[in-house]
């Protein structure tokens, strides 16, 4: 087992390493290919004469061999000193992704602020979606062909074609200025006002989950039926199991174990992604600050959320193979 | 291991030409599993290891064995689905074990194959007519009169409905399924026919078909056939000589009646005594001998002769010396009686294990003498 | 058939039977029809005997086993006719009473031992847990129970084995480790399914004989369904053929291999290669195939692959379906040709062929 997941740790690392690799060739190379200095991708319009491009090429390292460039980038990484829009040098502590100079700030601090907004969304409609989808499929799987079937499917298609960024206003024009139930969002943290944090988060949570929620009934119900088909199933019957054992702790255990590995998947994919929701909700995540930055042009912020992206999606994945090698014993030794 | 030559020319039949088949001391290793992070070297595992043995036109060898004992691989690399780790296939004289895809593919007509399951061998979005009538197209051959007059004939020789040219595999039961397969098989009019399993999905009624058409397509086109089976009755049905094999290597090989009637390793007393007799009376008397412990790993086989870890003379019969030998010397097949070879140090021949009476098996049914 | 005929079969084996199956149907709704398993079934296991079902796919021979345990319920499946099991009919049993039966009077063995126990779980706690759902006793009391009956069943270093995975055991083992789940409750009656078809011979003689043994020490009754007539020959005491959903044949087992009267049977053992015969030169199969379940052959359900149907006067096989009727006390045949004459073709045609 230790070996299993030491192997997987190295993948992480190496994938990791490619990540890297891609993103510096993307966004530090690519403006070269584009006959632009990547100069300009950091400090904004053109600077008035070529010598001061040059200058500042020199001063940002784009002057220096591909290679070494690289190797700066990710040492720069674990800490360096930067120096500001106002020329003074500030101190950039790991993890540094470098200096924002369209907001004044270093990016880690800017990531910083929104890593608690986007998480605090997509942890709380993960576990939404997860237990609602999973209910909805069981309940439809076990009853195939009846009322409760085809109503929790239907239900699933529709939402699966609703976008968030309708469901969003609805769950607002309702919740908010329609009953009232709920104040304006204005996000704060858990920590200090778990109230206000609660009525900020809960509807993007509704809308987000509402979509996979869906998507997720329907891989639940899939892969119940098939499991519930299973030799094993007749084995726990014939053994004289009550039906909620047979169906729980037969029958969930084994058709879940493909869904924690899309789970993981999704759930890593969404740090980052979830644009449209926190657009909709007023709310200030790393999905809203990498937005912000593409239409700005800022791209060390672009670099910064690509990375973090990166290593939320790797952790993720990493997280599910152990997870399933102790599910599935079959996969580890 | 190396087989001797002089002695294996006794173990095959009469018919003094050249055989047809002539596989030498041939081995398939696959890679163990890697071990670390780093080595990829886990032991291989040792699917053939060192068999040896000759088919000759027109007749049918037997290849018999518990599951994981190599036979099936076996077949694959006799067919070159898969290459030979190591040691020669001799087809008609020529070594074909180092030939690539493009030099063997004329010799792919005359060597064909048949699989256990019917049904996940033929490709379910093809009609039966493109099947069967594939191996024409990819062998570039224009029969004469048309595939489809061809097709339609193989159709009818394994029994077929010809009208039924148009119609998919689930259509079919599991006997025509695997009739279909025979038909694939005899398109190009091979000289072996490798049979992995050809009857055992099937029910015993059906079964009896698809064995008496295999041997009426034998005697019609003079077709060799490597036939690989579990089911020891039917390979005494349909073999004129059999192997036995046991983690990768032949145990005993002669002719079918020979073995059948004075088996002598330890390993066949056992899989002979073991087959079940449709009747109660034989069965009553019969000894069984009982194998205990598992199959050893084939990537990390037991020293000595192979079979010691399970073997009942070992257990019971042999002295400490003679057991001492069998842990550490390695037999070698090598005939014991005139073409008979047998891999065992203490080979015994035994004829009271298929009815329970010493004595070769009755010559007439039970009571209309 | 009537409804529910008495037990004719008195065998030297005394004892009331166990289980009774009267005139058993499970039949299933489905687009293209009713398909109907299992059509008219009657017999019984006393304990301490081995009764085996023999027939080809299809036959219904593992629908009726799904029924006595009564795995039907809850499903599409009608069944209908009486399975008596110490005076309780298990065909009116609601689900929850069914429950108690399974596993603790009943239980049942599969035919592919590595899809019949669930991958994630080890052996161990699988066989605990069929204990402690009818007996109340502690996790600690269970996996000792466990881990004796393991060794009873012939699993070497069975404390250290609980904990494996199923996917650790080897095709035998797998098996055994099932017959231990099936057992560990003492059940009064056995159901093997198919339990040595997935396996090598000298896997199965070795689990035949575990069966076999199993049975004296616990004087179960055991209901061993097969394909393989050898089989039957070495482990059962009492035989059904069954063909099409329906019994063709029954009776103890020395009577039915030395006597076989119905077609179908006769068909079966000439269809076998047998070891212990001068090898013939062919075999004698069935001509055709098993028939449609939802379009049942009107007459004798063996009618259109039975070679002898001409020997019966006026296409009665066509028209009439014949009864099962005692040809010995004990031996049963649902076969139109008379008596004698069934006779006269065993021993003139069929015998000198097997």
């Amino acid at each position: 087992m230790i070996r299993f997941i030491l192997g997987r740790f190295a993948g992480m690392i190496l994938v990791l390493f490619i990540v890297s690799v891609v993103t510096f060739g993307i966004f530090q190379i690519g403006p070269i290919f584009a006959n632009a200095s990547p100069v300009f991708y950091y400090i904004g319009k053109a600077p008035a004469t070529p010598q001061l491009v040059a200058a500042l090429e020199h001063r940002y390292g784009f002057d220096q061999p591909i290679p070494v460039q690289y190797f700066n980038f990710i040492g720069g990484i674990f800490g360096k000193s930067i120096t500001d829009g106002v020329s003074q040098t500030v101190q950039c502590p790991f993890p540094c992704f470098g200096y924002s100079f369209r907001q004044n700030e270093l990016v880690s601090v800017l990531i910083g602020r929104a890593i608690p907004v986007s998480v605090s969304i997509i942890v709380g409609a993960a576990v939404l979606w997860l237990v609602g989808g999973v209910a909805v499929g069981t309940a439809s799987a076990l009853r195939p062909g009846t009322f409760i079937d085809r109503a929790g499917m239907t239900g699933a298609l529709a939402a699966v074609s609703l976008p968030i960024f309708f469901t969003g206003p609805v769950l607002l024009l309702i919740f908010v200025y329609g009953l009232g139930w709920l104040p304006t969002i204005q996000y704060a943290s858990l920590l200090d006002d778990p109230l206000r944090w609660l009525q900020s988060v809960i509807l993007p949570w509704i809308a987000l989950a509402f979509l996979f929620a869906a998507l997720y009934a329907r891989l639940t119900r899939s892969n119940m039926l098939e499991t519930m088909g299973e030799d094993y199933i007749r084995t726990a019957r014939a053994k004289g199991l009550d039906r909620r054992t047979v169906i729980v702790k037969h029958g969930l255990r084994a058709a879940l174990t493909p869904i924690v590995t899309i789970f993981g998947i999704d759930v890593g994919t969404l740090i980052g992604t979830t644009v449209i929701t926190e657009s909709v909700f007023n709310l200030r995540g790393l999905g809203y600050l990498s937005i912000q930055a593409v239409t700005q042009q800022d791209l060390p912020i672009i670099l910064g959320v690509t990375i973090v992206a990166a290593l939320g999606l790797v952790i993720a994945n990493f997280v599910v193979d152990v997870l399933y090698a102790f599910i599935d014993p079959r996969v580890a030794v | 291991m190396t087989t001797t030559a002089p002695s294996s020319a006794a173990a095959q039949p009469a018919t003094s030409s050249a055989p047809l088949l002539e596989v030498t001391d041939v081995q398939k290793w696959f890679p163990g599993r890697s071990k670390g992070l780093l080595s990829r070297t886990g032991n291989p595992v040792k699917a053939v290891d060192g068999v040896s043995f000759t088919v000759h036109e027109g007749e049918t060898l037997g290849l018999v064995g518990e599951s994981g004992c190599g036979k099936s691989t076996t077949g694959r690399v006799v067919s070159k689905l898969i290459e030979p780790t190591g040691g020669a296939i001799r087809f008609q004289g020529r070594d074909i074990s180092g030939l690539s895809r493009r030099a063997m593919r004329p010799l792919r007509r005359e060597v064909q194959m048949i699989f256990q399951d019917p049904y996940s061998s033929l490709n379910p979005r093809q009609t039966i007519g493109t099947i069967v009538g594939t191996p024409f197209r990819i062998q570039g051959q224009k029969p004469e009169g048309g595939v489809k007059k061809a097709v339609q004939g193989l159709m009818e020789r394994v029994g077929l409905n010809p009208e039924h040219y148009n119609r998919y595999p689930h259509e079919f039961s599991g006997g025509q399924r695997q009739r279909i397969g025979i038909a694939r098989a005899l398109a190009l009019r091979p000289k072996l026919i490798v049979c992995d399993e050809p009857v055992s999905a099937l029910d015993v009624s059906v079964q009896a078909q698809v064995v008496n058409l295999l041997e009426d397509l034998q005697s019609e086109f003079g077709l060799a056939y490597v036939f690989i089976a579990h089911d020891l009755s039917v390979v005494r049905h349909i073999s004129d000589r059999v192997a036995v094999m046991y983690l990768g290597k032949i145990m005993e090989i002669t002719d079918r009646d020979s073995l059948y009637e004075s088996p002598m390793h330890p390993y066949t007393h056992a899989l002979l005594s073991a087959v079940p007799i449709p009747d109660p009376a034989v069965e009553s008397r019969r000894e069984r001998i009982l194998l205990t412990g598992d199959l050893p790993s084939p990537s990390s086989p037991p020293s000595g002769c192979v079979f010691h870890t399970r073997c009942p003379k070992y257990r019971t019969e042999l002295s400490d010396s003679q057991r001492e030998h069998c842990r550490t010397t390695q037999p070698v097949l090598e005939e014991k009686r005139p073409g008979h070879q047998v891999y065992c140090h203490f080979p015994q021949v035994r004829t009271d294990l298929i009815d329970g009476q010493p004595g070769p098996v009755r010559t007439t049914g039970p009571k209309t003498a | 058939m009537s409804t529910a005929q008495p037990v004719t079969v008195r065998p030297p084996l005394s004892g009331e039977p166990f289980l009774s199956v009267e005139d058993l149907k499970v039949h299933f709704p489905t687009d293209d029809g009713l398909v109907k398993s299992v059509d008219g079934l009657t017999f019984s296991v006393r304990p301490g005997e081995i009764v085996g079902i023999v027939g080809e796919s299809g036959s219904g021979k593992s629908v009726t086993a799904q029924a006595i345990l009564g795995l039907h319920k809850g499903s599409r499946a009608q069944v209908s006719g009486h399975i008596w099991l110490g005076g309780r009919d298990l065909v009116a049993a609601t689900e929850n009473e069914m429950r108690q039966v399974r596993g603790d009077d009943v239980a049942m063995i599969f035919q592919d031992p590595l899809s019949s126990l669930h991958p994630f779980y080890s052996v161990g706690d699988q066989i605990a847990e069929a204990y402690r759902v009818h007996n109340k006793v502690s996790a600690k009391d269970a996996r000792t129970r466990t881990v004796e009956m393991l060794e009873k069943v012939g699993i070497p270093n069975a404390s250290s084995r609980y904990d494996d995975s199923p996917h650790q055991f080897s095709g035998g083992m797998r098996q055994r480790a099932m017959i231990a789940m099936a057992l560990i409750c003492k059940p009064r009656l056995l159901i093997a399914d198919e339990p040595t078809t997935a396996l090598d011979v000298t896997v199965q003689a070795q689990i035949l004989e575990l069966i076999k043994e199993l049975r004296d020490e616990l004087d179960s009754a055991v209901i061993l369904i097969t394909h393989d007539l050898g089989v039957v020959a070495e482990t059962c005491d009492q035989v059904v053929v069954m063909y099409g959903g329906q019994c063709v044949e029954k009776g103890p087992v020395d009577q039915l291999f030395d006597q076989p009267e119905m077609p179908y049977t006769w068909g079966l053992l000439g269809s076998m290669p047998r070891m212990d015969r001068v090898r013939a030169t062919r075999l004698l199969p069935i001509a055709g195939s098993p028939p449609s379940l939802i379009n049942v052959p009107k007459g004798c359900v063996f009618n259109p692959r039975c070679r002898y149907s001409d020997r019966v006067e006026g296409r009665k096989c066509f028209t009439v379906h014949p009864a099962l009727e005692p040809s010995t006390p004990e031996h049963e045949v649902r076969c139109h040709i008379p008596p004698a004459e069934r006779q006269q073709i065993l021993l003139t045609e069929i015998r000198p062929n097997l």
